[in-house]
């Protein structure tokens, strides 16, 4: 009789037996790089995506359209988030049995889609309205965004301490 | 000297308490992490700025007057957590190769902001509202970049003990650097 393994449970220990999971794993530097590398982009993700919300609470580039900033700044965005979805996948795999018992992970990867799906559908177009101004509604979309993100970043930061 | 007074401040009470505390250590490390998308997060696209990178349609002088207060509020918040961080283990992380190199380029980067604002920012009115500026301003951006980029990593390295000053030989260069040949190791 063996006992029977939750069909999820299996899927991360198959994650765990991939080859770029495995050689992470062993390398004595690899998982070190790649987790600095993932930070910068946190730095490039969080500023960009900081700057616009700030904005739109009415604060940091209040002299520039809401519309322009938001423009300028989302291609810094989206290589902030390639650059960690890119990174963050090899460091998951590495250690995927970890993150499965961790609940700090499933915070955040379930926080995730929301925040993305929030940042490129609701509030991207809430600021493609030409000459959006300040307003309740703008502050609300700003402190979700912040919130969502937060709880990524935060739950994401607390795996390691599980 | 140093070493002794940093063994001391390690063994003082507070110090103690702040290591083995369970959530006091990771909340401040989470606060210290989280702050850096504030700090080095703005700082980033102000350099992007001035490289000419990014933001070409928005004056430098906007960046400096109204993003950069938040840029230095979310720094004072970087150096408190890290400075309790240092406290919880003076000892260990004066010795820690990545915390003297974070250092190395803290230095660069503070002659950097030194050097911007007090020449190269002066002619500003020239140059605010070119796409991109002068040559030196982008020098300053990159240097910035880079800098803040090696504090990030070596920052982030210095979790890993592998230049620890117990665990030898290491290569005669890492023990000079980490200051491990100055009678610091117990």
């Amino acid at each position: 009789m063996t006992e029977e393994i939750p069909r999820l449970e299996a899927l991360f220990i198959w994650f765990e037996d991939t080859a770029v999971g495995a050689a992470v794993r062993e390398s004595v530097w690899a998982f070190a790089v790649i987790e600095s590398v993932h930070l910068l982009g946190l730095c490039l993700l969080g500023g960009s995506i900081l700057l616009v919300d700030l904005r739109l609470l009415g604060f940091g580039l209040t002299r520039q359209p809401i519309a322009g900033v938001a423009a300028a700044a989302r291609r810094w965005t989206v290589l902030g988030l390639s650059i960690m979805v890119a990174t963050g996948i090899p460091l998951m795999l590495s250690e995927a049995l970890k993150t499965y018992y961790s609940t700090a992970f499933w915070v955040k990867i379930t926080t995730l889609p929301f925040a993305i799906a929030f940042t490129f559908l609701v509030r991207e177009r809430m600021t493609r309205e030409p000459s959006l101004t300040v307003s309740f509604r703008t502050r609300i979309v700003a402190a979700v965004s912040v919130a969502l993100w937060f709880t990524v970043a935060a739950g994401g930061r607390w795996i390691g301490f599980s | 000297m140093i070493e002794r007074f940093l063994g001391w401040l390690g063994e003082t009470p507070w110090s103690v308490a702040l290591l083995e505390s369970l959530y006091a250590w990771p909340l401040i490390e989470t606060s210290h992490v989280l702050t850096l998308a504030l700090f080095a997060g703005t700082a980033i696209m102000l350099d992007l700025r001035l490289t000419g990178l990014g933001f070409r349609d928005v004056p430098v002088s906007a960046f400096v007057d109204r993003v950069l207060p938040w840029t230095r509020a979310a720094f004072a918040l970087m150096a408190i957590t890290g400075l309790l961080l240092f406290y919880s283990d003076p000892l260990k992380y004066y010795q820690n190769l990545f915390f003297r190199v974070k250092a190395t380029f803290l230095v660069v980067a503070g002659i950097n902001i030194g050097f911007f604002h007090a020449r190269t920012h002066r002619t500003i009115a020239d140059w605010d509202d070119w796409p991109v500026p002068p040559r030196a301003v982008r020098i300053a951006g990159a240097v910035s970049l880079l800098a803040w980029s090696a504090i990030v990593v070596s920052g982030r390295l210095v979790a890993y003990n592998w230049f620890e000053c117990e665990i030898q030989p290491q290569p005669a260069f890492v023990n000079w650097f980490a200051g491990c040949s100055s009678g610091g190791a117990p």
